[in-house]
């Protein structure tokens, strides 16, 4: 399916957040922003809720955790239990470092992994840009054109607040 | 950018008003042909390094008898290596978690090169425990696995098994944390080349970022990822070199036995990764003019920290002295009285002199911003640190507690070779990742430039347009 977006093309990253302001107003729709480096505050305007990748990072270091202490504990205690100068033979504290690192372990690549599966990002992907130049210096605003009732208005807002370009682009969805 | 900045905050990028002078400076070498002074110091330390690799092919060809150890100091040069390795690494995590945490401005364009310098760091700290065990094909021994090798199982209760998780976990968070960050400004690099015509690099820098276009919902995840995982790196890098240091503390060797080891590894971990972060900086901020990006003051926020690393330093000495002498132990005692006065003297005045008298230096102002001067005193440090674990580890071990056993220690020309070569592995993958990575955050630095005006490209179309 083919999708018709318009794009308002930016340089100023504060015109852009004033649009948007303008638009969550006018409950003109936005379908994404694209730009070089992330625009902090624009979330809201975007409808953009907070990430679930935090909890997904606990629950892979309490899976670290958790391997780590099966592990030690059913070779130290069940498998294997040693008997070294009379000492215990499941010594907790010294099972702490260990715990530790593979808590950090697991949380980090888990989290990492998930991040690269949610936003669909592999080795060789082939990047969709609505401007070759907005991973530089450029920000576009795009809009769903099936999604807006006025277009020319819309049109004309993305003038008065600054867009040095008003285009439209077909992106073939897969 | 948008939120509301004082204008007497500190500008942390200079001569900068639009964000494509950023892409272009820092792309700027990506796209040159490599130049002639490139070529020679990467053939160079390229050269060294397959001598370092050489020697260790000599060593497990010989055995460890082609080093200079003995029954009595069964620890010296590859072991101090190690350790001055692995603590070079640690300025990189914390300038890219714990500064990100703590939103210091300066490290965006500073994060990248030394995160870059950390992953090359451990990598040559993690050639020698391998190299040292002589018979490196039995590494997979440390790996807990099912118990196919009768009955045989790790000691989860070592420091040394602590350290092999330990370092295992930093080498690959850091790793990931790095590429994460490069991913965006592969993006850049890719959009560049294509719109230069230049396929191939387009292509290869394409498959690199992986498809990245900088979306809105993408960079809000993405910055969650990076603050957890700077928030998981921070501890991390703490615990990594507490863990080596207890590879020394819970051994009964005098001079090694004590409780400060943890914070006094870590405060000197910080300390010799911010003098090579310093030695590095100033060439490459000069050869690459990055001069607008890492701006004099960023090297006076680097001096700054090596000041209170450095006194921390000292601080460690001098408690871990007193420390020997009030508890009263003979052992301690002299373990100490030997570092200070022993056969080993030069190496501690030179540790001594190095680390806490030297940075002291930087208290003035215009010493900080002396680049030149900054360069010697970061030499001295790198100088200074490596003699600081070569005093803790040889001092230590070489008179024994039966004089009898007492012994001497001089490396020989292999393992000196080896030391030679991971200086040269480290220098050669920092070359290749200047001349290929961006060296500077591009994406980072661009969020730090405020007052913003029109880009070239635009004002071009608009006089074309008439």
């Amino acid at each position: 399916m083919n999708q018709q977006f318009l794009l308002g093309k930016f340089w100023n990253p504060d015109t852009v957040l004033e649009t948007l302001k303008k638009f969550k107003e006018e409950n003109v729709l936005v379908y994404d922003v694209y730009s070089p480096f992330p625009i902090h505050g624009i979330e809201p305007y975007l409808n953009i809720k907070r990430t679930r990748l935090t909890v997904a990072a606990f629950i892979y270091g309490a899976m670290g955790t958790t391997t780590a202490l099966l592990l030690m504990g059913l070779v130290f205690g069940v498998i294997w239990p040693m008997d070294i100068g009379g000492k215990p033979s499941l010594p907790w504290p010294s099972f702490v470092p260990i715990t530790f690192e593979l808590t950090v372990l697991f949380a980090a690549h888990g989290m990492v992994i998930t991040f690269l599966i949610v936003g669909r990002y592999w080795p060789g992907k082939k990047a969709v840009l609505m401007d070759d130049r907005q991973t530089d210096d450029i920000f576009v605003i795009a809009i769903d054109k099936a999604k807006i009732e006025n277009e020319s208005i819309v049109r004309e807002w993305l003038h008065q607040f600054g867009a040095h370009e008003v285009t439209e682009k077909e992106i073939t969805s897969s | 950018m948008s939120h509301v900045r004082s204008s007497i905050r500190q500008k942390w990028v200079t001569n900068t008003t639009k964000y494509g002078q950023i892409t272009d400076g820092i792309s700027a070498p990506i796209e040159a042909k490599p130049n002639m002074l490139w070529l020679f110091f990467t053939a160079i330390s390229g050269g060294v390094m397959l001598m370092g690799f050489g020697l260790i092919g000599w060593t497990f060809y010989k055995g460890i008898g082609a080093w200079g150890l003995n029954p009595t100091v069964g620890w010296a040069f590859d072991i101090t290596n190690f350790v001055f390795w692995v603590g070079i690494g640690h300025a990189g995590t914390l300038i890219s978690a714990v500064l990100l945490l703590f939103r210091q401005e300066w490290r965006n364009s500073i994060n990248r090169a030394s995160e870059a310098m950390t992953i090359f760091a451990v990598l040559c700290a993690a050639i020698f425990p391998l190299i040292h065990m002589g018979r490196p094909w039995m590494a997979g021994w440390f790996g807990p696995l099912p118990n196919t090798r009768g009955s045989l199982w790790v000691n989860f209760n070592s420091p040394l098994m602590w350290d092999v998780f330990a370092i295992s976990t930093y080498l690959t968070v850091s790793l990931v944390f790095w590429y994460l960050g490069m991913v965006p400004d592969f993006a850049s690099l890719r959009d560049r080349f294509a719109r230069a015509g230049r396929k191939i690099a387009s292509a290869v820098y394409g498959v690199l970022s992986f498809g990245w276009e900088g979306s809105s919902r993408n960079w809000s995840r993405f910055e969650i990822v990076s603050l957890i995982l700077s928030g998981l790196a921070t501890p991390l890098v703490l615990s990594v070199h507490s863990i080596v240091s207890m590879d020394f503390a819970t051994s009964v060797i005098p001079g090694w036995h004590t409780t400060i080891f943890p914070p006094y590894f870590v405060a000197g971990a910080i300390f010799s990764g911010f003098g090579m972060v310093q030695t590095l900086m100033i060439v490459t901020r000069k050869v690459y003019k990055l001069e607008d990006y890492i701006t004099l003051d960023h090297m006076e926020s680097i001096a700054k920290i090596v000041i209170a690393t450095g006194s921390l330093v000292g601080l460690a000495y001098m408690t871990e002295f007193f420390t020997a002498w009030y508890s009263g132990s003979l052992w301690e005692r002299y373990a100490f009285a030997n570092r200070m006065f022993g056969p080993f003297a030069f190496a501690y005045w030179i540790m001594f002199s190095c680390n806490v008298i030297t940075p002291q230096l930087f208290w003035f102002k215009s010493l900080r911003r002396n680049m030149v001067f900054t360069f010697i005193i970061s030499l001295f440090i790198n100088v200074g640190m490596w003699f600081e674990r070569f005093v803790i580890i040889v001092t230590s071990l070489h008179r024994d507690f039966l004089p009898s056993s007492w012994a001497g220690y001089y490396p020989t020309w292999v393992e000196a070779g080896i030391l030679a070569g991971t200086f040269g592995l480290f220098m050669f993958c920092f070359f290749l990742f200047s001349k290929f990575l961006p060296v500077v955050n591009m994406f980072e630095v661009k969020t730090l430039v405020h007052d913003i005006e029109k880009p070239d490209h635009l004002k071009e179309k608009e006089a074309v347009a008439g």
